[in-house]
């Protein structure tokens, strides 16, 4: 089918990638076979640890010094890249092939000025001085940026994270290759800046030639970049197919249950649980005897843990399953349903902030990180706070902690008593009654202590026990977050980042807290883990009717466990109102730049609203409305010189903004009617 | 559809991994300068505990007559001036200073560690204040102020150890500060916080564990300088005193011999204290590479 005439990008062939540890080698990927025609973006997808990097690392033979390819064959636009000698190898990394890191900051030198840094790759390539410079001034300005003189003269901490994103993929077009390698090139970014990258990766795919493997854990990214995708499990590609068909029409359990762990179509904590993948990835190295997934597949039968499927061909599709033509038949294996939420509680506030402020001195000026917040929490609800990073979110939960002070002027209380605004000031009642879930599990955790360890000093100080009643209390919360005793002697490393986290929240949950802040609790984990800390955050919500404040950037995480949604730009809240509201709009016009940056699976159009450039400087911020410098919908001067106020638009549904809201609702109406 | 009776994952075994302390074992049985290192250290340990069972003379006796022999099939490293056996010597020579040294080092590690704890936990006035008086004590030469201690105290062991270890102190706390600053960082320390456990608990039940290896590396790193020190401080006159067989002190009543050619009365004692000193950072040097594995 393919032209003979110009052979595929990217070939590989049952191919087979080890690493040695403790004198053994452990598989990594297992015969794995895959190809990419010129000009196609392939999309590579999976959880962590199935080994989508090595497949990167095989291809530009970077692999570690432990990294063996025990088996197969990688040809690159024709060539054996496996038998090229190292002057070769160092001439197909100069001229065929060139890849992109997920964080740039890591990938470019910090030493040397970005100029530098892009003529040598010209000058390598035997051009001249003046001649590299010049090329290296194209190249920036191909991606997108608009000063490229002022940018050359930079070093890269000087430039934001989509800024030295930009200027890594300009660098890894700079030797115009054949085969351009993404590995998780948006991850690290902002919503709203990663947008305009995969804008602008999709614009320079219609300009050049290259052919892209794009590696991401991203679904809903992979989706909207990629022609063609391949599902990854333990080193296997279990499915292959363009990407509608994939995600549309899965045809391997794996995808089908992946799919379902993504909270999607605006799904909400009281309608369902999400669904989640039982069990593990196998580890690495692990023998395999049937179907990889056969441990965690309702499916499975005994030829599945028995007889390794091979990859059926489905015309134009594959699949690695002996039951694919039933794979979207895989039964759930969390309920969806749930209980009965409680009836609706006092109307009193567990928690109401009036004017709370924060300012930061930086460098002999005031940062002001928190600027006039006020809202109300309800007992046994979730307040959800989004925003880019830079809004304030994280400023504003470590404020509602204690473990910064506020400026004086604020107030806050707790169940109608005043809380101060210092943790040392506060009652003891007061600070077991407010505790916090941290993104990070490795860093919230102690390393150097066992489970039992950390969770017994926290039953001892925040809920007074000791001896056999903590003993009794230690039991039960580890088992409300489906840990068993087996999990109390070991010590953090080792668990899997899932657990960890139900560690976190156990621990959390240990006084019995009025509030819990969740501050990205899941954006470190995988899909099908995420989902079940959701289900679990959900359903210890209605056990236990705590309030949550959660911070996420990932909007549908948010919308799936919020009935309150406070929307922050600058340290202000520039729309807040009960979540469906919120979410179904019309909105801020910030709410909706930030609804249409993400990349949804279930995406018909490509989505209407971009912003421009970073959020500005919280130390000089911008005159009138924060947001007029980046503002889609600006009207005008006076968006330049008089700050909106936060206006009742309906009822509990407040917007800043000197828009109208009935004029809000018919611009955004319009868009959605006539597609762009 | 419906649910199915999967387990739930709520029954995974924690995976089989060996402890840190044990890859940490194991990477320094790995490691051919901590055994080098170890091997050379350990000699000279035995030596100090049973050398005087296998010497072949009395390491203090005298014999004025068979004074500044050369090496020989009985005196195989010679005699010294007060014909003193210098091979019986050399063995049980480093007695008091492995007594010294290490005890110099442990009283050096507990109050730098301790300083550098309070230091990086506080950080602002306290980390200030101590900080700026522990770098004045880094200004002045080592052996200066020993000098001027063992002067004002008189010379003894104690003062010796007393002053080599609070000389070492504001280095490890230095070591420990920087460890305790980025520590304290992380989110476990704010979680202790909500908690309201005390500043005390925070940094040493919460901190201190985790700041074990630096600790480790530096104290090994100053066992070799401390080792050094006191041998400067005996050569010198103001450590160890006679009539202890010690290398420094040796060293320091012979070397006005090698004029005359009696070279072995210096060289061997010399060698000892070499070979003790690159020992010990041998051994450094395996910790360091281990914990940083």
């Amino acid at each position: 089918m393919t032209d003979l005439s110009t052979p595929n990008a990217l070939e590989l062939h049952h191919l087979s990638v080890a690493y040695r540890v403790g004198g053994r080698n452990r598989a990594v990927l297992r015969d794995l076979s895959l190809t990419i025609r010129p000009g196609e973006a392939y999309g590579l997808v999976g959880e962590s640890g199935c080994g989508k990097s090595t497949v990167a690392l095989s291809v530009v033979r970077y692999l570690p010094r432990n990294g063996v390819i025990t088996a197969g064959e990688i040809a690159l636009v024709g060539h054996n890249v496996m038998k090229l000698d190292n002057e070769s190898l160092r001439r197909m990394r100069a001229e065929s092939v060139s890849m992109v890191y997920q964080d740039p900051g890591k990938a470019l030198n910090p030493s040397i000025r970005i100029g530098r840094q892009m003529t040598e790759i010209f000058e390598l390539r035997g051009i001249s001085d003046q001649a590299a410079v010049d090329q290296a001034i194209s190249m920036l300005n191909r991606v997108r940026i608009s000063d490229p003189i002022r940018v050359m003269q930079r070093y890269p901490h000087q430039l934001s994270g989509g800024m030295q994103q930009r200027v890594g993929i300009a660098m890894a077009l700079a030797s115009d290759p054949t085969m351009l390698i993404l590995d998780e090139p948006t991850t690290g970014l902002d919503a709203t800046v990663e947008a305009e990258v995969l804008d602008l990766i999709a614009k320079l795919r219609q300009e050049l030639s290259a052919s892209i493997l794009f590696i991401s854990h991203n679904l809903a990214v992979v989706s909207r970049m990629c022609d063609r995708v391949g599902v990854l499990y333990a080193g296997m590609l279990v499915e292959e197919g363009t990407t509608a068909e994939v995600f549309n029409n899965p045809r391997h359990p794996y995808t089908v249950a992946l799919l379902r762990c993504l909270p999607r179509g605006g799904q909400r904590k009281d309608q369902i649980r999400l669904d989640t993948i039982p069990g593990f990835l196998p580890a690495p190295g692990a023998t395999i005897t049937g179907c990889p997934f056969a441990d965690r597949c309702a499916l499975a039968d005994s030829r599945c843990h028995n007889e390794l499927p091979p990859l059926h061909d489905l015309g134009g599709r594959l699949s690695r399953c002996h039951y694919h033509e039933r794979a979207q038949d895989l039964p759930r294996t969390t309920p969806g349903s749930i209980a009965a939420a409680p009836a609706a509680h006092g109307r009193e506030p567990v928690l109401r902030i009036k004017d709370l402020n924060k300012t930061y001195a930086a460098h002999g000026h005031a940062l002001r990180a928190v600027n006039d917040v006020s809202l109300d929490l309800m007992p046994g609800q979730t307040l959800g706070l989004v925003g880019e990073s830079g809004s304030g979110k994280t400023t504003f939960a470590r404020l509602l902690l204690g473990l910064v002070p506020a400026d004086s002027g604020g107030s806050m209380q707790l169940d109608g008593q005043p809380l101060a605004s210092k943790l040392e000031s506060r009652s003891a009642d007061q600070v077991k009654a407010m505790q916090i879930v941290f993104q990070n599990p490795d860093s919230a955790l102690n390393r150097a202590h066992s489970i039992r360890h950390i969770m017994g000093r926290a039953l001892r100080t925040l809920a007074g026990l000791k001896g056999a009643a903590q003993q009794k209390r230690l039991i039960e919360l580890v088992r409300s977050v489906r840990l068993t005793e087996r999990h109390l002697s070991v010590k953090p490393r080792q668990l899997s980042g899932g657990l960890k986290q139900r560690v976190a929240i156990a621990r959390a949950f240990a006084g019995d807290p009025r509030i819990v802040v969740c501050d990205e609790p899941t954006s470190a984990l995988d899909v099908s883990v995420q989902a079940a800390i959701l289900n679990l955050l959900a359903d210890l919500q209605t056990k236990e009717h705590v309030s949550y404040i959660f911070i996420s950037h990932d909007l549908a995480v948010v919308r799936y466990l919020s009935d309150h949604i406070a929307v922050l730009y600058l340290g202000r809240i520039m729309e807040i109102g009960p979540s469906e509201r919120v979410f179904s709009g019309p909105h801020h016009p910030y709410t909706e730049a930030l609804l249409s940056a993400v990349p949804k699976l279930d995406e018909t159009e490509p989505s209407r609203v971009r912003l421009d450039g970073e959020i500005p400087s919280a130390v000089n911020p911008p005159s009138g409305c924060v947001f007029h410098t980046r503002c889609p919908r600006k009207i005008g001067a006076i968006c330049e010189e008089q700050e909106p106020p936060l206006f009742d638009s309906e009822p509990e549904h407040r917007i800043r903004c000197h828009i109208p809201f009935e004029e809000l609702a018919r611009l955004q109406k319009k868009q959605e009617v006539i597609p762009a | 559809m419906t649910a199915t009776d999967i387990k739930q994952p709520d029954l995974p075994a924690p995976p089989i991994k060996h402890s840190p302390a044990m890859e940490v074992v194991a990477a320094l049985g790995r490691s051919g300068s901590f055994i080098t290192g170890l091997v050379i250290v350990v000699f000279w340990v035995l030596c100090a505990l049973f050398g005087e069972y296998f010497t072949p003379h009395d390491p203090l006796a005298d014999d004025i007559i068979n004074a500044l022999m050369p090496p020989s099939a009985d005196n195989w490293f010679g005699t010294d001036q007060l014909g003193r056996d210098v091979f019986s010597r050399v063995i049980v020579g480093s007695r008091d200073i492995l007594t010294v040294a290490p005890l110099a080092t442990l009283l050096a590690t507990i109050a730098g560690t301790t300083l550098g704890l309070f230091t990086g936990y506080f950080r602002g006035l306290v980390d200030d204040v101590i900080s700026r008086i522990l770098e004045a004590f880094m200004a002045i030469p080592v052996v200066i102020v020993a000098l001027l201690a063992i002067v004002a105290l008189g010379t003894s062991k104690t003062t010796v150890i007393i002053v080599i270890g609070l000389s070492f102190a504001p280095i490890i706390a230095r070591t420990v500060r920087s460890a305790v600053l980025s520590e304290r960082e992380l989110d476990y320390v704010a979680a202790a916080q909500l908690r309201r456990e005390s500043a005390l608990h925070t940094m040493f039940v919460e901190i201190l564990p985790n700041v074990i290896p630096p600790i480790l590396v530096e104290t090994t790193v100053r066992l070799g300088y401390a080792i050094f020190a006191v041998a400067t401080l005996s050569f010198m006159g103001f450590g160890i005193q006679p009539p202890s067989p010690d290398w420094g002190l040796s060293i320091s009543s012979n070397y006005g011999m090698i004029g005359g050619g009696f070279w072995w009365t210096v060289l061997f004692d010399a060698f000892a204290i070499a070979s003790l000193v690159i020992g010990v950072n041998l051994v450094a040097d395996g910790v360091q590479g281990a914990l940083n594995d």
